[in-house]
C-alpha cells in the first residue's frame, strides 16, 4: 500500500505523490497495456462501423420476419460480456473447440490453431470477439439515423441517374455524419475500458500480450495491492479518455459551422 | 418463357436480399446453439474432434452438477440486486428527471452537465474510491451496496431517457390539472406517471439488462461466495486448471434465460430506448 493521497492532494502531500506517475512513465507493462488497448479499439471500432452500417442498411428495409432479425441483432449486445468471453474461450478451444472444428472440417488449416496461446491470434480471437458482440449495438444507433433520412432524397438521386455508391457516399455519409460521430464517441471510449472481455477470454495471456490497461489497472489495485499506483495508472486511463472525447467533440463541432 | 426468366431473375433478387440476412441470423446465434449443444452432450461425445453439430442422445446430467453449486443462490442475488437496482434507479431517475423538465431552477444546466460527465468516467478507475466509501459505511458484501452502484452507472441514461420523455408530455396537462385542484405530487402520480408507462418499461429493460451483466463491481464489491451475482458465478465454475465446459455451458444457458426472453418481447422498446439515449445524450 503506497501512498493514497496522491489523488487527494488537499490532504497537504501534494508532491510526493507524483512519483507514481513518473513510475509509469517508465513502466514496460504500462505502455503495452495501453498501446494494446489503442490498437484494439481502432481495429474494433473500425471494423464494427463498417459492419453495423451494413446490418443497419439491412434492418432499415421492410421485410417479414423483421422482428426476429432485429431479435437476432439484438442478441449479442445484450449478452453478459463477461459470460460471452467465457462462451468463445470454449469456441476457440485449441483440441475440441468449434472454430477450430469447423476450419478442420472446410479444410482452411491441416493443424489445430492454438488460438489463444499465441499472442497474434489471440489478438486476432479478441478483435473478432468484440466486433460480434458490438457490432449491433453501432447498427442500432445508426439505423435511428438512417430513418431519419428522406426517402425521397434517393429518388431524386436515382433519377439523376447516381449510382449506389455515389448515393451512399453523396447522401447517405454526410447526412450521417453526426450519428456516426456520436457511435465512434461511445463506442471508442467503451473499447478503451475493456476488461471482462480479456479478462475472460485470454486473462491477459499469453505472458501479458494481451493485457488491456483497465487490465493492468486491475492488476495493480486488486492483485498486487498498490492502491497508490492502480489510481495513478486510472488518472492516465481517464486523460487518454478525456482527451480522446476532446478531438471527436472538435470534430462533431467543426462539422456544424 | 420471359416470365420465367424475370420470375428466375425475382428469385436470385430475393436470395441475395435474404441471405445476408440468413447469415446474420446464424451468426448471432451460433454461440448459443453450441452452449445448447455442448451442455446436452455425453462426456464422450464432448471431446470428440471434429465436434459434432447435432446431438442425438441428449443427457441432462450437467444441468444436474450446475444445481450441486450454489447455482440457485446466485440467480437469486442477481435478481434482487437487479430489482433493488431498478427500483432505486427509477425513483432518482423520475426526481431528476421531472425537476429538469418542470421546474425552473439555478444551476439547472450544471446539474444536465454534472450527469453527463459522470456517465464519462470509466468505471475501472471507480473501482477503487467505491470500495473505499462502501467499506467505511459497511456495505460490502451488501445487496444495497452494489445496487447503488449499480444505479449510479445506470442514472445518467435513465435521467436523460425520462427528461426526454417527460418533456414530450405537454405542460398544459400539468396547468389543467393544478386548475382543478390538484397538487404538485397528485399531479405527477395521476397524470404524468401514466403518460409515461411505455417509456419507464423500456428504461427498466435497460436498467435491468445492465444490472444482470454487469461484472467488475459485482466482482470487487461481493467476496462472498453466497452473495455472488450470476456473471460472477459462472466464472467461478471453472476449476484451478480444468474447465467443466458442458457445465459451465448450462450454467451460461440457464443464466441468460431471462436475457433471451427480454429480447424476443421487447425487442422494439429496447431498439428505441437505446437510440433515444444515443442520439439525443
Amino acid at each position: 500500500m503506497h501512498d493514497i493521497s496522491i489523488t487527494e492532494p488537499w490532504l497537504g502531500q501534494p508532491f510526493t505523490g507524483f512519483e507514481n506517475y513518473a513510475k509509469a512513465f517508465r513502466d514496460g507493462r504500462f505502455w503495452h497495456s495501453l498501446g494494446f488497448t489503442l490498437s484494439f479499439s481502432t481495429v474494433t471500432v473500425v471494423f464494427e462501423l463498417v459492419i453495423g452500417l451494413y446490418l443497419a442498411s439491412i434492418a432499415n428495409r421492410t421485410f417479414r420476419f423483421r422482428g426476429f432479425v432485429r431479435a437476432a441483432i439484438l442478441f449479442p449486445w445484450a449478452l453478459p460480456t463477461i459470460t460471452n468471453a467465457l462462451t468463445w474461450r470454449w469456441m476457440f478451444n485449441q483440441d475440441y473447440g468449434l472454430i477450430n472444428g469447423l476450419l478442420l472440417m472446410l479444410g482452411f488449416i491441416k493443424e489445430p490453431l492454438n488460438w489463444l496461446g499465441d499472442s497474434t491470434l489471440a489478438y486476432i480471437a479478441i478483435c473478432i470477439v468484440a466486433i460480434w458482440k458490438t457490432s449491433s449495438f453501432m447498427a442500432i444507433i445508426l439505423l435511428a439515423g438512417l430513418q431519419s433520412i428522406p426517402g425521397n432524397l434517393y429518388e431524386a438521386a436515382r433519377i439523376d441517374g447516381a449510382g449506389r455508391v455515389q448515393m451512399l457516399v453523396r447522401i447517405t455519409l454526410p447526412l450521417l455524419r453526426n450519428v456516426i460521430l456520436v457511435s465512434l464517441i461511445l463506442r471508442t471510449l467503451a473499447a478503451m475500458q475493456a476488461f471482462d472481455l480479456m479478462y475472460g477470454l485470454t486473462q491477459g495471456g499469453p505472458g501479458n500480450d494481451t493485457e488491456s490497461l483497465p487490465m493492468y489497472i486491475y492488476a495493480t489495485t486488486f492483485v498486487d495491492m498498490q492502491w497508490g499506483y492502480g489510481s495513478a495508472l486510472g488518472v492516465l486511463l481517464f486523460i487518454v479518455l478525456l482527451l480522446i472525447s476532446m478531438i471527436y467533440i472538435k470534430w462533431l463541432y467543426d462539422g456544424d459551422r | 418463357m420471359a416470365t420465367g426468366k424475370e420470375a428466375a431473375h425475382d428469385v436470385f433478387q430475393k436470395s441475395l436480399f435474404y441471405l445476408p440476412i440468413l447469415a446474420l441470423v446464424v451468426i448471432s446465434f451460433f454461440p448459443l446453439y453450441w452452449l445448447l449443444i455442448t451442455s446436452l452432450k455425453p462426456l464422450t461425445e464432448l471431446y470428440a474432434m471434429p465436434p459434432k453439430l447435432i446431438v442425438l442422445d441428449p443427457v441432462f446430467q450437467h444441468y444436474r452438477s450446475v444445481f450441486e453449486q450454489p447455482f440457485g443462490e446466485y440467480y437469486r442475488n442477481s435478481a434482487v440486486v437487479a430489482c433493488y437496482t431498478l427500483v432505486l434507479s427509477l425513483v432518482f431517475g423520475y426526481m431528476i428527471g421531472y425537476a429538469v423538465s418542470r421546474l425552473r431552477f439555478r444551476g439547472k444546466q450544471l446539474i444536465l452537465l454534472v450527469v453527463v460527465a459522470t456517465s464519462m468516467f470509466p468505471p475501472m478507475t471507480m473501482v477503487l474510491p467505491i470500495f473505499v466509501a462502501l467499506r467505511d459505511l459497511g456495505l460490502i458484501n451488501s445487496y444495497i451496496g452494489l445496487s447503488l452502484t449499480h444505479a449510479a452507472f445506470g442514472l445518467p441514461m435513465i435521467i436523460w431517457l425520462l427528461s426526454a420523455l417527460l418533456n414530450e408530455i405537454p405542460k398544459e396537462l400539468d396547468e389543467a390539472a393544478y386548475v382543478d385542484g390538484a397538487s404538485r405530487l397528485r399531479t405527477f402520480f395521476s397524470v404524468i406517471l401514466p403518460l409515461s408507462g411505455p417509456a419507464t418499461v423500456t428504461a427498466s429493460i435497460l436498467v435491468f439488462v445492465h444490472s444482470w451483466n454487469e461484472f467488475l463491481f459485482s466482482f470487487t464489491l461481493m467476496s462472498k461466495a453466497s452473495l455472488r451475482t450470476l456473471p460472477v458465478g459462472v466464472m467461478m465454475f471453472q476449476g484451478e486448471h480444468d474447465f467443466p465446459w458442458a457445465t459451465i455451458s448450462a450454467a451460461i444457458l440457464l443464466s441468460v434465460v431471462p436475457l433471451v426472453l427480454l429480447i424476443f418481447l421487447f425487442q422494439k422498446k429496447i431498439v428505441s430506448g437505446l437510440t433515444n439515449g444515443a442520439v439525443k445524450g
